[in-house]
């Protein structure tokens, strides 16, 4: 019951943030909202049991791309003109009147929520709940199918985030006009304010070898509990952003060359597209890590281990180069 | 009452998703857009993470005495969603920075205008 009424009220409060997004025209504004709407988010994920969702929503949402969007408005502009928010807005929203009306119809069909007979529970669902602990040995039944039974779909996805570093290192990566080269974002991160402040650099030198800890153990304890490849990747990356925050962009650069990150982000990829290779080699289908080792389970702990890692790299390395892209943009 | 309770969770997810789509079609500010866009898709995976909510189960990490799970697929399909997400967000956002670089502004309106003077 309690779980209900949890799940009613952080549903309400998603619903008045997302109204409060569309309204507000301060653009600083908005983008912290939408930090809160993520961690709001995040939370009803762990309501209703998406353990691994919630860590990387609340890792992602309401960290990088909320750091992201204020780099975003620190080199464009803080406010949205009033004079274009608020024109025709009854054809839009006859739109989403119309579109929303025919959503809601087709929810009408749908089982009710939480429904254990409902057929979305009868697929293959019931196959990874069963069989995914004896066949590969790991109890975090997201992981196994993460890395194992749909190893392919999580290849894919790790190409794209690569490719999409690489196309924002393309945009605003290294060369840029001098004529703009007027960055507020710079001029905080080197600002005196934040550097010399005692507190803040005694607490981010506290903090960061913690996170970096932390991260460690999401890596090689997803097989066991919450965590994996992705949530490490992104924790790790926030590890070196704080202190990039802190102690400035030069700083962070010397911690962790760009080189060394765009070599790490393509050995991430090629590490995990290269453990397919051996498999194949080895006499198995691709990406099938029962062969890596004498028996399955060992075989796909050590697979499983491997692709995590290889996310975990690329993850943490796009995330920082994409950072760095945005930060650095408009440095004299 | 117990219809409203069940479907309740797939009406809040669309009315997020109306609001993000309203805030991309009718919004000239190329930022609002993309958090638009973002809400939008937070909105899906609140819709795919609910169908997967079984009442009474538990998250889908593989315990002793416990019998009954949360469907894990949807979580394995969102957990990369997310990720892959920001990356895309993070090229939208760079695609704006040199738009602005380019004309000057991030209103829809005023880059219109610009066009159409060449």
């Amino acid at each position: 019951m309690i779980d209900i009424i949890i799940d009613i009220t952080l549903l309400a409060f998603l619903a008045i943030t997302a109204v409060a997004i569309v309204r507000l025209t301060n653009l600083l504004a908005i983008v912290m909202l939408f930090g809160i709407f993520s961690f709001l988010s995040a939370t009803l994920f762990v309501v209703m049991d998406a353990v691994d969702v919630a860590f990387t929503e609340a890792a992602v949402g309401a960290g990088i791309s909320t750091v992201l969007m204020l780099a975003t408005i620190a080199l464009t502009k803080d406010h949205e003109e009033k004079k274009y928010s608020s024109h025709r807005p009854w054809l839009p929203l006859a739109v989403v009147i119309a579109t929303g009306a025919a959503l809601v119809y087709g929810t009408l069909d749908i089982p009710a929520f939480g429904d254990p007979e409902s057929p979305a529970q009868k697929h293959v669902a019931t196959y990874y709940i069963e069989k995914a602990m004896p066949e590969t040995g790991v109890p975090n039944i997201v992981t196994a199918v993460l890395a194992s039974y749909r190893g392919y779909d999580t290849l894919g996805e790790v190409v794209v985030i690569l490719t999409a570093g690489i196309a924002v290192l393309l945009l605003i990566g290294d060369n840029c006009p001098k004529s703009i080269a007027r960055n507020h974002m710079q001029e905080g991160l080197k600002g005196k304010e934040i550097a010399h402040n005692l507190i803040l650099r005694i607490a981010s030198k506290t903090l960061i070898p913690l996170i970096i800890l932390f991260a460690l153990y999401v890596q090689f304890h997803g097989d066991y509990g919450p965590g994996g490849g992705f949530q490490a990747g992104v924790i790790m990356s926030s590890a070196i952003i704080l202190y990039a925050l802190v102690y400035g962009l030069d700083g962070a650069e010397r911690v962790i060359p760009s080189t060394i990150l765009r070599l790490l982000a393509s050995l991430g990829v090629i590490i995990y597209a290269g453990v397919g290779v051996v498999t194949l080699l080895l006499g198995g289908n691709y990406l099938d890590y029962s062969v890596l080792a004498d028996t399955q389970i060992a075989g796909q702990h050590l697979g499983i281990l491997l692709v995590e890692l290889g996310v975990g790299m690329t993850v943490f390395s796009i995330m920082l180069i994409i950072f760095f892209a945005f930060a650095g943009r408009g440095r004299p | 009452m117990d219809f409203v309770l069940g479907h309740y969770n797939y009406w809040i997810a669309i009315f997020l998703m109306m609001v993000g789509f309203y805030t991309v079609i009718s919004r000239g500010n190329l930022v609002k857009k993309i958090v638009g866009l973002n809400v939008f898709q937070v909105s899906v995976f609140l819709l795919y993470i609910s169908i997967g909510t079984v009442t009474g189960g538990a998250a889908p990490i593989i315990t002793q005495g416990i019998k009954l799970y949360s469907n894990p697929l949807p979580h394995v399909l969102i957990l990369t969603a997310i990720v892959v997400g920001v990356a895309t967000t993070a090229l939208g956002l760079a695609l704006v920075v040199r738009i602005k670089e380019a004309y000057g502004t991030i209103e829809e309106d005023e880059i219109h205008e610009q066009d159409h003077s060449l």
